[in-house]
């Protein structure tokens, strides 16, 4: 009975706690952690917009992370400065939050995005977040040196005849869709609270960068564990658990 | 001895020209200095040898296939950043062998807790130490202490000993003075 009803959510739920840490990781290098809310704001949007227009909305918000993925990176001088994830958050909620004032289906669906919907994932969903997690690990681990030189030694990376575009794209691709998977299955601030909070503490702790690495990821999958096993306990909606128990453990270690 | 660079009457700039035209070559194994005043171009002239500033005038040739190395006077952005010394050298690809003793026990501990000198000193090296027929420098004596200035001098001989280009760009007359096989002073209009 409880796996019936709470594995496929708990496996669903703990692939996310192993790679969102590890994304978060990369976007703290490139101070673009505002990138998560941008993007699960942006994915909330489009799997609305899909909703009402009668597709599916995980098709929605994938495709909506990852027009703006794309857009952000073509756009990147002129919306510099971060600015280019200040308008997509904005325009994420705003649609998202208009959608769910006007059309009574879009509203019970923004209410589970943007309040998380863990419990509801099925078999489908896991092997969505499954093949995403592991596509982002082997995307992050071709990509990690790659970015750790683009943003410390910007000439040699020139010099030695890499163009930064391809890993631009890739990598703002890559997050965009990773996010819009987890803001559909966790919710946005349970999926910013796993991407923000376990690589702050990392960075703050870490000796080295893979260190820092594997003490984000288990910190994740140990406050997702802690945060099921809590909200489970105590009837609790699972997002803000997790959120407020990072938060807690986030004031103790830093 | 092979040449690797070669510029003729080069002008260089940004929006618009910033250097005096300027002649200068350097050989398989030689070690060049570029001196001259603040503000007269000696970065800019690097910085269009790598393809990040502009040809306005001249011609800049290299080698077919040269590896370039380039130091540059930004220090990578390291603060808070879990990043060892080990780390920044792989990122690069540079080798730890050489490094100074003072700095090789140090490898291990985060780059924003080593001092300013030591940073500066594991940054000059992440860029040099790798494998390069031609390697740019941009004041490397920045913030180095006498066993630092030292320390690089003998390492870039070793270098250029094993066949490498080196341009050194450097306000530091005494250490182009010591250490590099030709010296050419940058001065506007014309190089004298």
């Amino acid at each position: 009975m409880w796996s019936e009803l709470f594995l496929v959510p708990f496996l669903t739920g703990l692939a996310l706690a192993v790679v969102l840490p590890l994304l978060g990781c990369y976007l703290r290098l490139r101070d673009e952690w505002l990138a998560a809310l941008a993007y699960a704001h942006v994915a909330a949007g489009g799997a609305l917009m899909a909703l009402v227009a009668g597709l599916p909305p995980t098709l929605g918000g994938l495709s909506a992370a990852a027009l703006a993925g794309a857009g952000r990176h073509f756009a990147a001088h002129r919306l510099a400065g971060g600015a280019s994830q200040a308008l997509l958050l904005l325009g994420g909620w705003s649609v998202a939050v208009l959608l769910a004032a006007n059309q009574p289906l879009a509203e019970r669906l923004a209410q589970a995005l943007f309040d998380g919907q863990l419990y509801f994932a099925d078999s489908g969903r896991l092997a969505w977040v499954v093949t995403g997690s592991v596509v982002a690990v082997a995307g992050l681990r071709w990509l990690s040196r790659r970015l750790l030189l683009a943003r410390l030694y910007p000439d040699l990376f020139r010099l030695r005849g890499l163009a930064p575009w391809p890993v631009r794209l890739g990598f703002d691709l890559l997050a965009a869709l990773l996010l819009a998977l987890a803001t559909m299955s966790l919710g946005v601030m349970a999926t910013f609270a796993l991407l923000f909070v376990p690589p702050w503490l990392a960075f703050r702790r870490g000796r080295g960068w893979r260190q820092a690495l594997g003490w984000a990821v288990i910190g994740g999958v140990v406050a997702y564990g802690a945060a099921f096993a809590l909200a489970l306990h105590f009837d609790q909606p699972f997002g803000p658990v997790l959120a407020l128990l990072l938060v807690l453990v986030g004031l103790l270690i830093a | 001895m092979s040449l690797l660079l070669q510029a003729e009457a080069l002008v260089a700039g940004w929006s618009e020209p910033a250097t005096p035209a300027l002649d200068l070559q350097v050989a398989a194994g030689e070690i060049v200095g570029l001196t001259g005043p603040n503000g007269v171009g000696k970065s800019t002239l690097l910085a269009a040898a790598v393809g990040r500033a502009r040809i306005f005038s001249g011609r800049l040739t290299m080698a077919p296939g040269l590896r370039l190395a380039l130091q540059t006077q930004q220090l990578p952005p390291v603060d808070g950043l879990p990043l060892s010394g080990h780390d920044l050298l792989a990122v690069t690809g540079a080798v730890p062998a050489g490094l100074p003793p003072w700095l090789e026990g140090r490898l291990g501990e985060r780059l924003d807790q080593l001092s300013g000198g030591q940073r500066h000193y594991l940054a000059l090296w992440a860029a040099i130490a790798v494998p390069a027929d031609l390697l740019l420098l941009d004041e490397p004596t920045n913030n180095l202490d006498a066993a630092g200035v030292r320390h690089l001098a003998q390492a870039l001989r070793q270098r250029a000993a094993a066949g490498v280009g080196i341009l050194i760009v450097s306000h530091d007359a005494d250490f182009v003075a010591a250490l590099c096989h030709r010296t050419l002073v940058l001065e506007a209009p014309d190089v004298v």
